[in-house]
């Protein structure tokens, strides 16, 4: 009962303090601190209400123990790890992004193939793409190959459709000039449509890499090597050890948010120019 | 017309590019059953020939898909075990279920972060980080903890497909709601309009096209979520159900067939909702 009333009580201190904090209109770093306190709130109240109702550990286990659970098992997370994320979902990713933009780039010049490909890019870009694990393991066996093609479909549709929008982002009037300049084809690529290009290419980028966590997470649940984060999660479902189960979730969450900030600050840095990314004056 | 021969041209050269696919991925196999058989080696033609119609191809060709697809969903009972229509039911209702659900509390949560600035700053990093964490791997866990609290079927897929589902609603309705402009809500302040009244009369109104363009994403995300819900649950029912017990038993065909059916699925939800969008917003005067 103190848990659930401790909880309760933290939960109110912390809703009034940040009523406070977003009166006050904060700038830079600080705005940060709301967030942080809403998000310590929900390990509060989910450690409280844990505790407090007797919630047997195989339904929920509290934070701390998956914290323990976290420290203890480094290695084994460590190694699944890096046989999903840096094996699987980044060479999937890159290979992915990579025959995306080539092919966005080749297809570019054919009005009549943009005309073609684009509902088709889209149409495939909303179907559930996770469908062709089972095939893909089937045809590339059980290691992390068969998890990057996974990958590589998935990331491919998305990077392909915005890249193309972003190609016809310019207009007309930038072309001419380029055109009175005298700029060849190449030219007029390099140094007006790709950069004009790339908050759209970034925008899909980001799309993909939590499409390439998901895909390579997936794709293990159809058959996987004894190590990964979802033949992990699957077994350890499996046995009950739900507390290991959060850990790797926790893993999950952080490659994927660490994956989208890394690519969200080379956005930054690329396309500083663009009206989305300028720090205004508040 | 016109803008209909290009696509048309592509998928027609996406399906011959399938058939050449087949025929080479799946002459290994001819070719051992030949050699096993012993015998003159066979010719390309007779090997492409066996390629096209094999019980358990590496890649089935689209006329045996397209055959599998018509005799699950038209040749069997709906309540039949192998019929599509009755996994595709099973998919359809779990989708259905998340979607709505998914998508109120995404509406509600927008309201609220429209109209109080605490939930706006605290609530919005977390439903932006919440999508940089790959949510359907914890699909197992969510199906194995509802089942041992005793809630099976219908509940688990659909809160997955809920959660995939609530964020595209959730940014397209903020950014909706908001989208009146400064003389709107000023005319609106004159005439003593209350909050509730102006989120009635202008906001909601306004947000219109915002929520429709997420609810085709979230649609789509929803299916997802529900077949990708059917995985653990060791291939009972639905699509997903059809695509793990297919690589169980390497049913290549059933896997494409259930795979074609999703996709078919998802293409109709989509469009379903783009046809009530149109109507709507016509309606409305905001489309011609």
């Amino acid at each position: 009962m103190i848990w659930i009333l401790f909880a309760v009580g933290f939960w109110a201190a912390a809703w009034s303090v940040n009523l406070a904090l977003a009166r006050m209109n904060l700038r830079g770093a600080a705005r940060l601190i709301i967030p942080a306190i809403f998000g310590m709130t929900l390990l509060v109240i989910w450690e409280g209400f844990v505790r407090g109702l007797n919630v047997s550990p195989v339904i929920l286990p509290p934070p701390s123990a998956i914290a323990l659970r976290f420290g203890a098992e480094m290695p084994t997370l460590w190694a699944d790890f890096s046989q999903t994320f840096l094996k699987g979902a980044l060479r999937g990713y890159a290979i992915g992004c990579a025959a995306a933009f080539v092919t966005a780039i080749a297809i570019d010049r054919s009005p009549f193939l943009k005309a073609g490909l684009l509902p088709i890019g889209n149409f495939i870009s909303a179907l559930p793409i996770v469908g062709i694990a089972p095939i893909l393991v089937m045809w590339f066996g059980f290691d992390w190959q068969s998890k990057s093609a996974v990958v590589v479909v998935m990331v491919f549709f998305p990077v392909l459709v915005n890249t193309i929008a972003g190609l016809s982002a310019t207009v007309p009037m930038q072309r001419d000039l380029m055109a009175t300049y005298g700029a060849s084809y190449a030219q007029t690529l390099v140094k007006l449509r790709l950069p004009a290009a790339m908050p759209f290419i970034f925008n899909g980028l980001k799309i993909a890499t939590t499409l390439a966590l998901i895909g390579a997470i997936v794709a293990e649940f159809f058959g996987s090597p004894t190590v990964g984060m979802g033949f992990r999660i699957t077994a350890e479902v499996g046995r009950l050890g739900l507390d290991m189960v959060w850990a790797e979730i926790a893993v999950a969450a952080l490659a994927g948010s660490g994956f989208y900030a890394v690519i969200a600050l080379i956005e930054k840095r690329v396309t500083f120019w663009h009206p989305s990314q300028r720090n205004e004056p508040t | 017309m016109r803008r209909l021969v290009p696509i048309l041209t592509v998928l027609l050269v996406i399906v011959v590019i399938w058939y050449v696919a087949a025929a080479r991925m799946n002459a290994a196999w001819s070719y051992d059953q030949a050699a096993r058989a012993g015998g003159a080696v066979p010719t390309v033609a007779q090997i492409v020939a066996l390629s096209m119609n094999q019980e358990r191809p590496v890649l089935p060709t689209p006329h045996q898909v397209a055959q599998e697809l018509y005799k699950s969903t038209f040749g069997l009972k709906v309540t039949s075990k192998k019929s599509l229509i009755y996994h595709g039911w099973i998919t359809l209702s779990a989708t259905l279920l998340g979607f709505a659900m998914g998508t109120g509390l995404g509406m509600i949560l927008a309201v609220g972060i429209v109209h109080n600035r605490a939930m706006d700053a605290s609530v919005m990093p977390w439903a932006i980080a919440s999508q940089t964490i790959p949510i359907l791997a914890i699909a197992p866990m969510i199906i194995v903890v509802m089942n041992a609290l005793g809630i099976q079927g219908l509940i688990p897929k659909a809160i997955i497909s809920a959660f995939l589902s609530f964020f595209p609603v959730l940014v397209g309705m903020v950014k909706g709601l908001r989208a009146p402009e400064r003389g709107d809500l000023d005319l609106m302040a004159t005439y003593f309009a209350s909050s509730s009244q102006i989120l009635w009369k202008l906001r909601l109104p306004a947000s219109m096209p915002y929520l429709f363009t997420s609810l085709k994403v979230g649609i789509a995300a929803s299916l997802v979520g529900a077949i990708v819900g059917e995985l653990p649950t060791g291939a009972v029912a639905g699509l997903g159900a059809r695509l793990l017990s297919g690589s169980y038993y390497g049913q290549t065909v059933q896997i494409w067939a259930a795979l074609f059916a999703a996709a078919l699925m998802a293409a109709g939800l989509v469009a379903a909702i783009g046809w009530i969008e149109v109507r709507t917003l016509r309606r409305m005067g905001m489309v011609r």
